[in-house]
């Protein structure tokens, strides 16, 4: 599975989409190119939930309050939804 | 959902989380980090 970082929707969109249904762009070699890997953001509940508190404290938590994870997370889980619907 | 024994990407990005600490949470919950990067678009 692959792990995300990015720090706002648009580009969580991007990268999620790019990994999972090929670059939207069409501009780089992943174009029309469905590796349809399972994309997650560090920061979404589920994935934070798995990770030892001390340790995501530690390396995420000032990135977590700089970033809109609600929408970072709502951006992730569409393109999820919408692959997985399309299997 | 669960990270323990799964093989990680970690694609960290500059202005959000860096790669090394996406890393170290994934190493923490038991998955095995196979390639990790951190993007910045400056």
């Amino acid at each position: 599975m692959v792990l995300i970082g990015t720090p706002n929707p648009e580009s969580s969109e991007l990268v999620a989409m790019t990994l999972t249904e090929g670059d939207p762009t069409w501009a780089g070699a992943l174009a029309g190119v469905r590796l349809g890997l399972p994309v997650f953001h560090i920061t979404e509940e589920r994935v934070k939930a798995l990770v030892p508190a001390g340790v995501y404290d530690s390396q995420v938590g000032l990135a977590e309050l700089a970033l809109d994870t609600e929408a970072i997370a709502e951006a992730v889980q569409q393109i999820r939804a919408r692959v997985h619907a399309s299997d | 959902m669960e990270l323990k024994g799964k093989k990680v990407i970690a694609i960290g990005e500059r202005d959000g989380v860096p790669g090394p600490a996406i890393a170290r949470c994934a190493t923490e919950a038991g998955a095995e980090v196979v390639m990790e990067m951190t993007h910045c678009f400056v």
